[in-house]
């Protein structure tokens, strides 16, 4: 029973919280709609209900907002999302409206915008293998369906990019129902347009719902922006059957809110000024990534953050990596060389990568593969230092064919520009690359993965 | 007047007027009937903490007190299950409220209509008291379920069963009519008591040879794992969950994530307990509860999972028990702390914090249970610590290490270098090792101590020298020192390192171990008698050492004596060499 009151008047005003006194009934979550006279109507949300003070969150600016004159009326209802596939194609507001001129959706469902935990006993592992086009990811750190693998970037390093070219590209095995659900977290315009801008005109756009919360829009609405476009996310895959892909970006962004509006709160700060609870709200939206045993589809994420100063201990990145499957890492030293995607693959993890590769999944020899050109590749870069340090004449030979070959590396596998590569394709230029070696290097390679790679003389 | 809701904010709410009722009893709160416990009393009004999300609840909220605190329901059942922080089934309730975890839903820990085939220890007449064992039952082919007598009960059997019954039936009862419960209760915040407290005298063998061999933890021993995220917590708890030699291991995901629970789920079913050859799955209890559920539920898990372990020591079995992870633990603390406006102490942590972790820490030891017949059992605690920035000297590692009986060290460097497990042995210590040597000595191998003094210099003679190669050039040092490097770089890959996706090599047996070991050195002693003899260290056939002692490393059982006799003679080949220089010379 959804039963709706009106208040006269606010006690206190700061920031965006509105105090009112003497509120019945008034539950936590509750969404709130604060009228004002000759201002378009504001939304809030109660996150301290009680029978003397009820603290609202206001969502949008309260700047002009006088509180003896507000209107506040409860609603009753804790915030909802309208889902269904016929917001595919759509683009709306961090909070649902439509952004694009057609009337607000129906959809097929209403969910409650805070999701609930998936049950763990009802999770499938994830195992299965989703190519990207992207060398890096598919060989040497690859996703699997229901993971959520960050990408940490920093400032001016291309991660939007990169994940606007995973999006165009991915394929799941099969060609099973597939989309994308973009949650844009504060970002700019510039940065929108040249993520959206990408599919437009093409097939890609249709299979899309996206989410968009622009740096000149209400900042606590980036609180809700990932929550709707996961409930989006939770109907395509659990009651649709597809595989969604969640992009969000910037979760650095979302994390400087909650710090915003804790400061707010007069809340004890952790870290850096930053919650105490942020790890439990972080994995509020990583956590609803996931397969469920029984319903076709599943929800992946790939939220891109930007480590602040590139500094990957600070506790948004760090925090994050103790939530999440793994992490991709951009450098930038790689994109100061030109190349693209400029993945560091040193720190870059996948940790569900050993279930979605081997025979019948991308390549039998994969596994060894992956430690072989890894393995190599930081020999190298290490000789590469020492090299710096000690000067040529201190390498061993091996040391400078390792060198050598972290050269190459970057250049023929990591470099691949905008082109899409099969996994069939990485996985033939890594063994181009190792057979440049003589085998006497190739310590993670037994003789009878060796035998057998693609193109091995009989 | 009945107690209700007056103000809710986050997993706090606070009820009035509600005077009946002590600290941390249960509460039902709102139609939904949310569980909580009572964490504070100012005047009429009740601080309640909620164990379940609280969006929707509203003021003027009907509560009720249950009238106990938090219990556990210790009874046949446990081992093979899936619990959340207070104790409810994850699968019974997926039946009940769907693939999404919702507020207020409940079902019973123990299922209630199972039977048990219960087989009586004691007879009509007997006179028994508390902790004795009145009968077994076979809880799964790996675990005999001992029933015992309950706390403060005493007397002379009037009557007992013999036969099947559910955990609500009684197994019999006295002279003076109480009954003897098959199931009962226990507050998960008391530990269980024990007759005596016993010494550490044996390991808990883990089949990891970095732990084993170098920093063994004592049966009955406690220990921490502090690493930066990717180091490879997880990897190591499941593999002591999967190898080490306990009789029941109770594993707590305590907020981390939910695929891995899923993995454990998927796995452990399958995966054989090579000293039962049973499935793990039949002696291993999983208490989940994972980031994103509620984050007080995640606080009680820990105690929870300690407490399903403490029963069963009691009944004289060896428990290990996995935490992943602590820091998740104390994080709910803080969280709880900083709502209830206390003040904070260290990085915002409540000051009490770091006496409730060391209480948590005391409830492992080895001990000899109350009760006849006479037993002993024992719980090991592993846990897992997740430092903010990988930087140790945060308050839970260090609130830790004022406790815990070892220290195994990850470090993200070794983890990048791909070496796992990532332990830095420079850092990483037990202070269980002196202890355990003769044990070890007289059980896997004689020479064990000796190996072990070897190997241990080598890697600090190697630490030294890595230190000058990176500013001189590996190819500027002597034989001598290059010979430690190569030697070393061996020990760290294929002695140190293990591989937890190859079935052959995710565990070590302590003779393998010992064997490996006794290789190295033997393989340093003939090359470093061969330097003296005069050779060339690039003369000498290390890399074949090198790559019997890699197939050493990965054979099974069957195939381990055959290809160590291998490595024996890339040895022997090494000291040929020296015959050839020093035959060449004469």
């Amino acid at each position: 029973m959804i039963v709706t009151r009106t208040y006269r008047g606010a006690h206190a005003l700061a920031g965006a919280l509105l105090y009112v006194q003497h509120t019945a009934g008034v539950a936590i979550g509750e969404e709130v709609v604060i009228r004002a006279p000759g201002q378009a109507p504001r939304r809030g949300q109660v996150i301290d209900a009680g029978a003397d003070v009820t603290v609202i969150q206001v969502l949008e600016d309260t700047l002009g907002l006088s509180p003896a004159r507000v209107e506040i009326e409860l609603t009753g209802a804790t915030a909802q999302a309208v889902v269904g596939k016929e917001l595919l194609g759509r683009a709306l507001s961090g909070v649902g409206a439509p952004l694009d001129d057609l009337p607000p959706p129906v959809g097929a469902a209403v969910r409650p915008v805070w999701g609930a935990p998936m049950n763990p006993s009802r999770r499938v592992p994830p195992g299965d293998f989703i190519e990207t086009g992207i060398s890096a990811i598919d060989g040497l750190n690859t996703l699997v369906r229901g993971q959520k693998l960050p990408v940490f970037s920093g400032a001016g390093l291309p991660a939007l990019e990169l994940a606007a070219q995973i999006v165009e590209h991915a394929r799941v095995a099969g060609g099973e129902p597939f989309a994308v659900v973009f949650a844009a977290i504060g970002i700019t315009a510039r940065e929108t347009r040249l993520f959206v801008d990408r599919f437009r005109g093409s097939r890609a756009l249709e299979r899309t719902v996206l989410f968009l919360n622009e740096t000149r829009d209400p900042t606590i609405e980036q609180l809700l922006v990932p929550r709707h476009a996961l409930a989006e996310a939770e109907h395509l895959a659990f009651d649709c059957g597809m595989h969604v892909l969640v992009v969000m970006a910037d979760v650095a962004h979302y994390c400087e809110t909650l710090r915003q509006v804790a400061a707010a709160r007069d809340e004890v700060p952790g870290r850096r000024g930053y919650p105490g609870y942020m790890y439990t709200d972080l994995a509020s939206l990583f956590e609803r990534a996931g397969v469920l045993a029984g319903r076709g589809g599943s929800v992946t994420q790939l939220p891109i953050l930007t480590m602040p100063d590139d500094d990957i201990t600070h506790p948004i990145p760090d925090l994050t990596g103790y939530i999440t499957e793994g992490q991709i890492v951009l450098s930038r030293a790689l994109h100061g060389q030109g190349v693209f995607p400029p993945i560091d693959v040193l720190p870059s993890l996948s940790r569900l990568m050993n279930a979605g590769i081997g025979a019948g999944k991308t390549a039998p020899e994969h596994r060894r593969w992956a430690d072989q050109l890894y393995a190599l590749y930081a020999r190298g870069r290490d000789a590469r230092l020492m090299a710096s340090i000690v000067g040529e004449g201190g390498l061993s030979e091996p040391d400078r064919r390792a060198r050598d070959f972290a050269v190459e590396f970057e250049r023929a596998l990591v470099a691949q520009g905008h082109t899409r590569r099969t996994i069939a394709e990485t996985i033939a230029v890594g063994w181009k690359l190792l057979e440049a070696l003589p085998r006497t290097d190739l310590e993670r390679l037994d003789d009878e993965t060796w035998a057998r790679r693609p193109g091995a003389a009989p | 007047m009945s107690a209700t809701v007056t103000r809710v904010t986050g997993t706090l709410a606070e009820a009035r007027p509600l005077r009946d009722g002590a600290l941390y009893d249960l509460v039902r709160v709102g139609e939904r009937g949310l569980l909580g416990e009572i964490i504070r009393f100012t005047g009429d009004t009740a601080t309640l903490q909620i164990y379940e999300d609280t969006t929707g609840l509203a003021v003027g909220a009907p509560v009720a007190v249950t009238g106990a605190p938090l219990t556990a329901a210790l009874g046949p059942g446990l081992i093979g299950a899936i619990l959340d922080g207070v104790g409810r089934p994850l699968a019974r309730l997926a039946d009940a409220s769907g693939d999404f975890i919702a507020p207020g839903a409940t079902a019973p820990t123990l299922d209630p209509a199972r039977r048990w085939r219960f087989t009586p220890r004691v007879a009509v007449g007997d006179a028994v008291a508390p902790g004795d064992v009145l009968g077994e039952i076979i809880e799964t082919p790996s675990v005999t379920h001992r029933v015992l007598v309950p706390a403060g009960v005493r007397g002379a059997i009037a009557a007992i069963a013999d036969g099947e019954l559910t955990v609500d039936d009684p197994v019999g009862r006295l002279v003076d009519g109480t009954p003897l419960p098959l199931a009962h209760r226990w507050p998960i915040r008391t530990p269980r008591p024990v007759a005596r407290r016993l010494p550490a005298d044996r390991p808990l063998v883990t089949g990891q040879r970095v732990f084993d061999f170098l920093f063994p933890i004592a049966l009955g021993g406690t220990v921490a794992v502090p690493g930066g995220f990717g180091t490879g917590k997880t990897i190591v708890e499941h593999a002591l969950a999967k190898y080490a030699d306990a009789d029941v291991v109770v594993f707590v995901g305590c907020g981390e994530r939910g695929n891995e629970m899923a993995e454990v789920l998927e796995q452990f079913p399958r995966l054989i307990d090579p000293r039962t050859g049973r499935p793990i799955m039949e002696r291993t209890v999983l208490v989940v509860n994972t980031s994103n559920m509620p984050v007080v539920a995640r606080e009680a898990s820990v105690y929870l999972g300690v407490t399903i372990a403490e029963y069963y020591r009691d009944m004289g079995l060896t428990v290990a028990v996995m935490v992943d992870s602590l820091s998740r633990w104390a994080e709910a603390l803080r969280d709880i702390g900083a709502r209830l406006q206390e003040m904070p102490g260290e990085e915002g942590y409540p000051t009490y914090m770091a006496s409730r972790l060391g209480a948590l820490y005391e409830r492992a030891g080895r001990a000899r249970a109350v009760g006849a017949p006479e037993r002993t059992g024992a719980i090991t605690l592993v846990c897992a610590v997740s430092p903010p920035g990988g930087d140790f000297s945060e308050p839970v590692t260090q609130a830790s290490l004022r406790v815990a009986g070892g220290l195994w060290a990850l470090d993200a460097q070794l983890a990048r270098a791909r070496q796992f497990p990532a332990v830095d042995w420079a850092t990483s210590y037990s202070l269980y090792a002196e202890a355990l040597l003769p044990w070890l000595a007289a059980n896997a191998a004689p020479a064990w101590p000796s190996l072990r003094t070897r190997v241990v210099a080598l890697l600090q003679r190697d630490a030294e020298l890595r230190e000058i190669a990176s500013l001189l050039g590996a190819e500027e040092m002597q034989d001598g020192d290059r010979l430690v490097l190569a030697i070393a770089s061996t020990t760290r890959e294929h002695l140190l390192g293990q591989n937890a996706f190859d079935p052959n090599d995710a565990t070590s047996s302590l003779a393998k171990t010992a064997r490996m070991a006794a290789l190295i050195v033997a393989a340093w002693d003939a090359a470093a008698a061969a330097l003296e003899a005069g050779a060339e260290l690039d003369a000498l056939p290390l890399p074949a050492f090198r790559r019997a002692f890699a197939d050493v490393r990965r054979a099974g059982p069957a195939e381990l004596e055959a290809r160590a006799v291998l490595a024996d003679q890339a040895i022997a080949a090494i000291t040929a060499v020296t015959a050839i220089g020093a035959g060449g010379a004469s």
